[in-house]
């Protein structure tokens, strides 16, 4: 059975199959699941014999501005043994914007939550060392949301004096 | 063949103090090389034998703030950067210049965005702009060569009651 078959086939047996929103889009395989399960979906795709997704690329977020779940949290994996590439995405509220880490699946996702809270403001619960990545620590904002101006806001980065 | 032929063999000149410290300051200009991007890039290849630097004195890249008296902020300065810069700056011995290398240090350059400081000059006072993006290095030369007669313009009373709040950012820091 090729990969791409699989992968969803084997999430519907493991979990509730009404959890997942299946898409392909340009050769890509694209899972969308409720961000209660993320830590546990993301254990299986890397511990199962058959996938082994053992890289996590990247983790990133899209601001949506206006819609009811505000943020989705994007992960792109990686499959060596079959040479197969995975996002999933997950749905994220402005109201309670947490996710839970993967941090403990994938011990590189540390630093790229860290960036995704830096500039969105999603925070990660159980994440080992939720510090900003890029901005300074005691800056209040978070940059790549919609609705920060680009130039930013006046005098919130104090400057050394002149 | 230098100096001392025209003295022909009386064995002394006359001058001024300030004539023979500010031609020896401006000869021997030991530049700062904060090379934070892509025009450090330019700046190190005006140190290579095509154009070198040597020529006008000023090849002792110090790697030390201690050591200078020119600063070359080369690239674009971020609002987390620009602190780093100031306090190199500010380490830098008495009397010190600025050159602001490329379009970054001048205006912000192409990065019109909330995290580069738009113009250095907001925390620096900087005595030379280079343009371009990056620069040429004969325009870094040619900066240099104007900092020399900015330089050689100036008398040691300039310098006398020069006041030097830096030394307390040292200590606190």
């Amino acid at each position: 059975m090729e990969i791409k078959e699989l992968v969803p086939q084997k999430l519907k047996q493991q979990f509730n199959e009404t959890d997942f929103e299946i898409s392909e889009y340009l050769d890509e395989l694209t899972i969308k699941l409720p961000k209660e399960k993320i830590v546990k979906v993301c254990e299986f795709l890397k511990k199962d014999s058959e996938l082994e997704f053992l890289l996590c690329q990247d983790i990133t977020a899209i601001d949506w501005a206006t819609r009811k779940n505000r943020f989705t949290v994007v992960y792109h994996i990686y499959s060596f043994k079959n040479n197969f590439r995975l996002r999933l995405k997950a749905d994220v509220d402005e109201s309670d914007c947490r996710i839970d880490t993967v941090s403990s699946v994938w011990k590189g996702a540390n630093w790229q939550e860290r960036e995704t809270y830096d500039m969105y403001g999603i925070k990660f619960n159980n994440h080992p060392d939720l510090r900003r990545m890029y901005m300074p620590e005691d800056f209040e904002y978070h940059p790549l949301r919609k609705d920060f101006p680009l130039m930013g806001i006046p005098e919130s980065i104090p400057l050394p004096k002149k | 063949m230098g100096l001392e032929s025209f003295l022909k063999g009386e064995g002394f000149i006359t001058t001024t103090v300030d004539a023979v410290a500010s031609w020896a300051r401006k000869s021997s200009v030991w530049p700062m090389p904060m090379g934070i991007s892509c025009c450090a890039i330019e700046m190190m290849a005006s140190g290579d034998p095509k154009y070198d630097i040597a020529r006008f004195g000023s090849e002792v890249m110090r790697f030390t703030p201690r050591q200078c008296d020119l600063m070359i902020v080369a690239g674009t300065v971020t609002y987390k950067m620009a602190h780093v810069v100031r306090k190199i700056y500010d380490q830098m011995p008495d009397p010190k210049w600025v050159i602001a290398m490329g379009a970054c240090t001048a205006s912000g350059g192409i990065y019109r965005t909330y995290s580069v400081v738009q113009g250095i000059d907001q925390f620096l006072p900087v005595d030379l702009y280079v343009a371009g993006c990056p620069p040429r290095p004969d325009n870094l030369l040619n900066a240099l060569i104007q900092i020399q007669d900015k330089i050689g313009r100036t008398k040691v009373s300039d310098f006398k009651n020069a006041k030097l709040p830096e030394l307390n950012v040292i200590q606190n820091n």
